[in-house]
C-alpha cells in the first residue's frame, strides 16, 4: 500500500509533455548520429563567425590594395589576395553573414507562404486544393535556378531580390509537403471533435493541425537552406545577385574565374566556403530527418 | 407542438466516386439513402446495423461533419442544414459527439485542462475565472480525479480517455449527444462502466442520446428505442422491448438471432444469411434486402417497401419496412433457405 503511494507521488512530479518528450527523443537520436552532429556544429560555428567574425578581422574587405594584388596564401593573407589586392579570408568572413542571411530569410519567407498555401489546400480540399496545387505544379515545373533567374531578371539584381526569388521557388516544395501532412491529420477524429465543438477553421488549422505537422516542415527547412545558399551563389556568380564589391561568395567566385589558371586560390576559397556551408546544412538536415522518423530506431 | 428534439427527414448522404482524367462524378456511394426518424427529448435512440450500413454517416451528417447531400435535420424546430457556417458553430453547443476511438479523438499534444478549456472557450460557456471550478466538477462527474487535469492523453487508459471525451462533450452543456460507437473500442468491463456512466449522466443532466452501435447487447442495455439500418435505409424502428421481443423485418430477425444466449443447454434457432452485403454503389432495386431475404418475391425486387406498422401484430410506434409483415407472421409465407 505504502509502495503504491510512493509510486503515485513520483509520477505526480514528472509531468511529461509529449512535445518536449518528442524533442528529447529526437535530440537523443540526433546525438548518436556523428555526421549530423558534425554538420550541426559546423552550422553553429558559421553562425558565430558571421556574427563576431567581422570584428576580429583587421582588414577592410572592400578596400583595394594595389600593392598586394594576386598574392598566394601566406601568413599575412591566409587565403591570399584577389585581383584588387583584397584579403580573401577577410572577404569570406564578411560574406558569411550575407550567405546565411540569404539562406535563412529566403527559406523563412518561402516556408511561411508555402505552409499557408499547403495547409489551406489540404484543409479546404476540392476546388481550392485543385487551383492552388496546379499553380504550385507550374512553379515546380521550372528548374529552380531558371525560375530564380527569371524572377531576378524581372526584379533586378540585388541581395533582397535574390531572397525574394529563392523564397518564391521554395514555396511549392513546402506547399506540397504540408498539403500531404494536412490531408492525413485532417481526417483524425480529434479534428472532428473540435469541429463538433464549433471551432473556427482558423483555430483548427493553427491550434490543431499545424503543431502536428511540424516535423516534416523542420526537416524540409533545414535541407532547403542548403539549396538556397547554392542558388544564391549561383545567381551572384551569374552577376544577378549581390553586386561587386559586396563580398558575396558567388560573386567572388565569378571574379576569380578570370584568374583561374594562374591564381586558382581566388576562386578556390570562396568555392570551398560554399561547399562547407551547403554540406553542413545537408548533413544536419539528413540527420534531423532520420531523427524525426519514427520508423528508424536508434 | 413539437415533441421531438431532433427530427431527421429524408436524409441522404451520397459520396461521389470520381473517375476519368477530368475527375467526373462517375457514380455515388449511397451511404445514407432517404432516412427519416425522430428523437424525443430525454430518450436514447440507438441505431444498429452491420458495418457499412450508414449508421455513423447518419450521425456525422446530423452534425454536419460531412455535409449531407439532401434532406432536413430539424433540431428544436430549427433546420440545421440551412444554417450558415457561423450559425451552425453556435448551434453546436447543443449537439455533441463522443467518438469511437478514444486514442484518436483527443489531440495528443493537449492536456486534459487544455482540451476542456478550449471547449468552453470556443462556445464561451463560462467566464474565465469560473472555468477552473467547472473543469474540476466535470472531472468528478466523469469519474476522474482533479489531480489528473494536467495530464496528457497518453498517460491515460482507453476507458479513462473515453471519459475525457465525455467530459469534453459535457463541458458545453449539450442537449443531444451522439455516441458514435462510443464503447465498441473498449473492453467489456470498461464498456459496462462507461455505459453506466452515460446512463447516470442522462438522468442527472437530462440528456438525449443518439446511440450508434453494432453491439446488440449494449443497445439492449442503454436504449429506449432502436432503429435498425441496412444498406443506408431504415428497415425497422420501435421501442426496445417490442423490437427485441417481436422483430418484424426479416433482417432484424436475422440480426437478433445472432445474439448469443448464455445458456449452453438452450438450443437456439440461428438464421444464417447467404452472401455478402451488396455494394452501396449500386444497391439492389426494390427492397434492398431482397438479395438475401429468405422470403423475397418479385414484388420485393420491384417495389421499395415503406416503413409501416401492422396494427394486429405490432404495438404503436413500431414500424418495419417489409411488404409481407402479416403474411410472414401468419405463417402463410415460408422461408426458402
Amino acid at each position: 500500500m505504502a509502495e503504491t503511494t510512493v509510486n503515485a507521488s513520483t509520477q505526480e512530479t514528472k509531468r511529461i509533455n509529449p512535445q518536449i518528450e518528442n524533442m528529447k527523443t529526437m535530440w537523443r537520436k540526433l546525438k548518436t548520429n556523428r555526421i549530423a552532429m558534425a554538420g550541426g556544429i559546423l552550422i553553429l560555428f558559421f553562425i558565430v563567425v558571421s556574427i563576431i567574425g567581422p570584428y576580429f578581422t583587421s582588414l577592410d574587405p572592400n578596400a583595394p590594395d594595389v600593392s598586394s594584388r594576386l598574392q598566394g596564401p601566406s601568413s599575412e593573407h591566409w587565403f591570399g589576395t584577389d585581383h584588387h589586392g583584397r584579403d580573401i579570408f577577410t572577404r569570406i568572413i564578411h560574406g558569411m553573414s550575407i550567405t546565411l542571411y540569404i539562406g535563412f530569410s529566403s527559406v523563412a519567407i518561402g516556408m511561411v507562404v508555402g505552409v499557408l498555401i499547403g495547409i489551406i489546400a489540404g484543409y479546404y480540399g476540392k476546388r481550392t486544393d485543385a487551383i492552388l496545387m496546379r499553380i504550385m505544379d507550374v512553379f515546380l515545373a521550372f528548374p529552380g535556378i531558371l525560375l530564380a533567374l527569371g524572377i531576378v531578371a524581372v526584379l533586378g539584381g540585388s541581395i533582397n531580390n535574390v531572397i525574394i526569388a529563392i523564397a518564391i521557388f521554395s514555396i511549392p516544395v513546402f506547399a506540397r509537403i504540408v498539403r500531404g501532412s494536412t490531408l492525413a491529420v485532417r481526417k483524425l477524429e480529434y479534428i472532428d471533435a473540435v469541429r463538433a465543438l464549433g471551432a473556427s477553421d482558423f483555430r483548427i488549422i493553427f491550434r490543431h493541425i499545424l503543431p502536428n505537422i511540424l516535423s516534416p516542415i523542420i526537416v524540409q527547412a533545414t535541407l532547403r537552406i542548403a539549396t538556397a545558399v547554392l542558388t544564391a551563389s549561383g545567381l551572384s556568380f551569374l552577376g544577378l545577385g549581390a553586386q561587386p564589391p559586396t563580398p558575396e561568395w558567388g560573386a567572388m567566385l565569378a571574379a576569380g574565374r578570370n584568374y583561374m589558371w594562374e591564381h586558382p586560390h581566388i576562386a578556390l576559397f570562396p568555392g570551398l566556403a560554399i561547399v562547407a556551408v551547403v554540406l553542413a546544412f545537408n548533413l544536419f538536415g539528413d540527420g534531423v530527418r532520420d531523427a524525426l522518423d519514427p520508423k528508424i530506431k536508434s | 407542438m413539437t415533441t421531438e428534439l431532433l427530427k431527421v427527414n429524408n436524409l441522404k448522404q451520397y459520396f461521389p466516386i470520381k473517375g476519368g482524367i477530368f475527375g467526373r462524378r462517375v457514380n455515388d456511394v449511397k451511404a445514407v439513402d432517404d432516412v427519416s426518424f425522430a428523437v424525443k427529448p430525454g430518450e436514447t435512440l440507438s441505431i444498429v446495423g452491420e458495418s457499412g450500413c450508414g449508421k455513423s454517416t447518419t450521425g456525422r451528417a446530423i452534425l454536419r461533419l460531412d455535409e449531407p447531400t439532401s434532406g432536413e435535420v430539424t433540431f428544436q424546430g430549427k433546420d440545421l442544414l440551412s444554417l450558415s457556417k457561423s450559425e451552425m458553430r453556435k448551434m453546436r453547443k447543443d449537439l455533441q459527439i463522443i467518438f469511437q476511438d478514444p486514442y484518436a479523438s483527443i489531440n495528443p499534444r493537449q492536456t486534459v485542462r487544455q482540451v476542456l478549456n478550449e471547449a468552453m472557450e470556443i462556445q464561451n460557456v463560462l467566464p474565465k475565472n469560473k472555468r477552473e471550478d467547472r473543469m474540476l466538477e466535470l472531472m468528478e462527474t466523469v469519474g476522474l480525479g482533479a489531480h489528473q487535469l494536467d495530464r496528457f492523453p497518453h498517460e491515460f487508459s482507453g476507458g479513462q480517455r473515453q471519459r475525457i471525451g465525455i467530459a469534453r462533450a459535457l463541458s458545453v452543456d449539450p442537449k443531444l449527444i451522439i455516441c458514435d460507437e462510443s464503447v465498441s473500442a473498449l473492453d467489456v468491463s470498461i464498456q459496462a462502466q462507461v455505459l453506466n456512466l452515460l446512463k447516470k449522466l442522462q438522468k442527472e443532466l437530462d440528456l438525449t442520446y443518439l446511440f450508434i452501435a453494432h453491439d446488440l447487447g449494449v443497445v439492449r442495455h442503454i436504449s429506449d428505442r432502436v432503429l435498425v439500418m441496412y444498406l443506408g435505409k431504415v428497415v425497422e424502428i420501435g421501442d426496445k422491448k417490442s423490437l427485441f421481443d417481436n422483430p418484424k423485418h426479416p433482417y432484424t430477425k436475422t440480426l437478433l438471432s445472432a445474439i448469443p444466449v448464455p445458456d449452453p443447454t438452450k438450443k437456439k434457432e440461428q438464421i444464417i444469411l447467404k452472401g455478402d452485403v451488396p455494394s452501396p454503389i449500386n444497391p439492389p432495386s426494390g427492397c434492398r434486402f431482397h438479395t438475401r431475404c429468405p422470403f423475397a418475391t418479385d414484388k420485393c425486387i420491384e417495389e421499395v417497401p415503406d416503413l409501416r406498422t401492422s396494427p394486429e401484430h405490432m404495438v404503436d410506434g413500431h414500424q418495419a419496412a417489409c411488404h409481407y409483415i402479416e403474411e410472414i407472421e401468419s405463417g402463410e409465407m415460408k422461408p426458402n433457405y
